[in-house]
């Protein structure tokens, strides 16, 4: 491939170079091999970082070249003084709330089940993550006509057995849940996948070692499966909690952030006031205070899990 | 390179190499990447293309691509690409955004409330009069208010296509039933809160369920709708001086509010439904009244539902009569290309839309262009020509730079109201927290 790869080997003629811990040329090649993902981390991620940390300082406006006056904190008191900000910042941590515990605990039950059936495993493992590769789009229409009041089919199906059916979408309280139901349909696949693949890595000898010694199939489960499943469920964890707290799509298809704002998320709250009310340096100041909050729940969360992972 | 590689693994990563270079020529290969790819190669379109970029989904939307065909046909030459976006705050961003990135539309509807921040922000063509008139579109061809109202210090930016008001949809047979239609089969005046009170309770007995039904859930602008009419004819406003004051009428507002509430709370109105489910409930005839923007008259001429339509009642009779309404126009967002022929086509597109206004109303709007408003023709198209009166009582949403159709004005506004019509919060509520919201909206400095 690269010319900078030729061993000396192919050049005997030249004298052997001085010995270093690395074969020659290597530190050269990682370098080339890095530098197209660097460029494309420093023109796509480092640098608009860079630029909305200094444009959240500023009065910017998405209609107006340039920066704009200088505000110095003043977006940052004006968000944190918002009732708006924190409460789509709730929204947020409400929707993480709902939707992390299941996506975690279902998804390792479901693998559970599924690693276990003998007959027909693809299919068990294909129905559970077909939902994940759909686009959010069609997720957000399939629930939308389940959701649909008075016509649709949870009210509907529920009217038959005599329940009387909440406005899903349509009630502040029960929008964010419906929301969080279709988020774990929608995503459960992913944790399950990685759950599966985890299971199948347990040595099957520890089992039939556990059997011999008398456990049965709970014990089994309390005290192999979960223990050797620790790593698999520190990456779910964190995947699913950054996942969780990055909610947008599904939300502002589904509800627009209604009923009443009820659900809109502090991702939209950014995209309303940048875009829509083409106030820039707000919403860039806006995100900042989100990544530190992304930035402090991940740490609380690794520090947990770590120590855990230290118990076990 | 010379790590030995198993034949299987060179195997893999070519195969996988192939796939992708597969899938990159099946989307170049498909129509819809084209719009794409010359978005990456920043080619600009040749000559003799329109961009269109509209708002308009349901009944609208068959009506606008029937108007649009007809322009096809008649100008085979233009290469026309029409898109249709979601309304609302998502359609001004995108069209904000395109014309900020050189990448706009030729031609786009825009509200006439929402035109003007637009206006503000650069981010549209004035409308030469000279031009205009080479294309029949001068000034004396429209109904003054929605020419007037379109313009930003005595210059024109937008073309009016229509003025859509707020409307009172009824089912014949429901009223028939219940006694409400007079000896000429027109509706019998409901011209207090409490005849309009005493109309939904005997369309209720009539359909068994619902007398009227109006959408107050996942949806903002309706409520917002409905009240902005009663608090108009009551002579109520939300915000003045360019949004930079709110003065909601404490009292007045209270009314309204009470009043809409206590026709949910007495069952004659469903507490509960949204735009869709109210729709569903006039068109099977759980609901004898419907209130909506007259372009639902496609769904229930659709759905064979016996229905009329006329003006939004005059309930609050102490003031003139009121509602709420708001006006398509086409508009020239800001173009890279200044050149003259580009803006004839956009005219010459705008023109023919206008000629086609027999088609438009049909939709239910009712035309801003006078030669086809003053016609005979239009005359006797009913029931548009029952509510035609409403374009010159149109209370359109007061300026403010987070105001107009579908904006935060309406969010704030209409989910409060809406919240009242569901029972889930009280007139006093409401009314304190579209006040604190709309403060710090006006508070805020705008951004334009």
């Amino acid at each position: 491939m690269s010319t900078e790869t030729v061993t000396p080997a192919a050049r005997p003629v030249q004298p052997p170079e001085p010995s270093t811990a690395r074969p020659p040329g290597q530190g050269r090649a990682a370098t080339g091999f890095l530098l197209p993902f660097g460029l494309l981390y420093l023109a796509f991620i480092l640098g608009p970082a860079v630029y909305g940390l200094i444009m959240s300082f500023f009065d910017a406006s998405l209609v107006r070249p340039g920066l704009g006056g200088f505000a110095g904190f003043g977006n940052y008191t004006e968000a944190l003084q918002s009732a708006d900000f924190w409460s789509s910042l709730w929204h947020t941590l409400w929707f993480t709330i709902l939707t992390t515990p299941p996506l975690i605990v279902l998804a390792f039950v479901f693998a559970l089940l599924a690693d276990r059936v003998s007959r027909g495993r693809w299919f068990f493992r294909l129905a559970f993550f077909a939902p994940f590769i759909l686009p959010s789009a069609v997720v957000a229409l399939i629930w939308i006509f389940m959701y649909t009041p008075e016509l649709g089919l949870l009210e509907v199906g529920l009217a038959k057995i005599g329940v009387t059916a909440p406005a899903w979408l349509g009630d502040p309280t029960w929008a964010m849940p419906s929301l969080a139901v279709t988020t774990i349909w929608w995503t459960l696949g992913f944790n399950f996948i990685l759950y599966l693949a985890g299971l199948q890595e347990i040595p099957r000898d520890l089992y039939e070692a556990s059997a011999i010694d008398g456990a049965g199939p709970w014990q089994q489960i309390r005290r192999i499966t979960i223990p050797m499943l620790g790593r698999t469920t520190t990456l779910v964890a964190v995947l699913q909690v950054i996942a969780s707290l990055k909610v947008f799509d599904q939300m502002y298809l589904m509800t627009t952030g209604g009923p009443d704002f009820a659900t809109r998320s502090v991702l939209q709250y950014v995209y309303d006031q940048g875009f829509t009310n083409f106030r820039l340096g707000y919403a860039a100041a806006v995100s900042m205070l989100f990544f530190l909050v992304v930035l402090a729940v991940s740490a609380v969360w690794f520090t947990i899990v770590r120590r855990q992972e230290k118990e076990v | 390179m010379h790590v030995p590689r198993t034949p299987h693994a060179g195997l893999s990563r070519r195969r996988l190499l192939g796939g992708l270079a597969a899938a990159a020529g099946a989307g170049v290969l498909s129509g819809c990447s084209s719009d794409v790819l010359s978005g990456l190669t920043a080619s600009r379109e040749e000559a003799g293309t329109l961009a269109y970029w509209n708002l308009f989904g349901g009944g609208d939307g068959v009506r606008m691509q029937q108007m649009l065909d007809t322009y096809q046909r008649d100008h085979a030459q233009v290469a026309l690409s029409a898109t249709t976006l979601a309304w609302g705050n998502p359609y001004y961003t995108k069209l904000s955004l395109a014309t900020i990135g050189d990448k706009p539309p030729d031609v786009a509807i825009s509200h006439l409330t929402r035109m003007k921040n637009m206006v503000e922000a650069g981010l549209l063509q004035e409308l030469d009069p000279a031009a205009l008139a080479r294309h029949g579109l001068a000034a004396d061809r429209f109904t003054p208010r929605t020419w007037e109202a379109g313009l930003v210090d005595g210059r024109a930016y937008s073309i009016p296509l229509d003025t859509h008001p707020f409307v009172m949809f009824y089912n014949t047979d429901v009223c028939e039933k219940a006694g409400l239609l007079g000896a000429d089969g027109a509706l019998t005046p409901l011209d207090s809160p409490e005849a309009f009170t005493d109309a939904m309770r005997r369309a209720k007995q009539v359909t068994g369920a619902y007398g009227g039904v109006v959408a107050s859930i996942s949806e903002t602008s309706t409520p917002w709708r409905i009240f902005q009419s009663l608090y108009s004819q009551l002579g109520g406003q939300v915000i003045s001086d360019q949004g930079r004051e709110v003065v909601i009428d404490d009292a007045k507002a209270t009314e309204v509010l009470t009043f809409l509430r206590s026709l949910t709370s007495d069952g004659l109105f469903p507490a509960v439904a949204d735009y869709q489910g109210s729709i569903a409930m006039f068109a099977e005839g759980q609901a004898g009244f419907y209130f909506q923007g007259e372009w639902e008259i496609s769904t229930f001429q659709t759905a064979k539902t016996p229905f009329s339509m006329t003006l939004f009642p005059h309930l609050y009779r102490e003031g003139p009569y009121a509602v709420q309404a708001d006006s398509h126009t086409f508009v020239l967002p800001r173009h890279p290309d200044t050149s003259p022929e580009r803006l004839d086509r956009a005219l010459e597109f705008v023109a023919s839309m206008l000629d086609q206004s027999r088609t438009w109303a049909e939709g239910g709007h009712v035309p801003s262009y006078r030669p086809f408003l003053e016609s005979a023709e239009f005359r006797d198209l009913k029931p548009q020509s029952n509510y035609a009166a409403a374009a010159e009582a149109a209370a359109y949403d007061a300026e403010g730079w987070y105001s107009g159709s579908g904006s935060n004005f309406e969010i704030v506004t209409g989910s409060a109201i809406g919240a009242v019509i569901a029972g889930q919060s009280t007139p006093a509520t409401a009314v304190g927290r579209m006040r604190s919201a709309l403060r710090d909206l006006a508070r805020t400095p705008s951004p334009i």
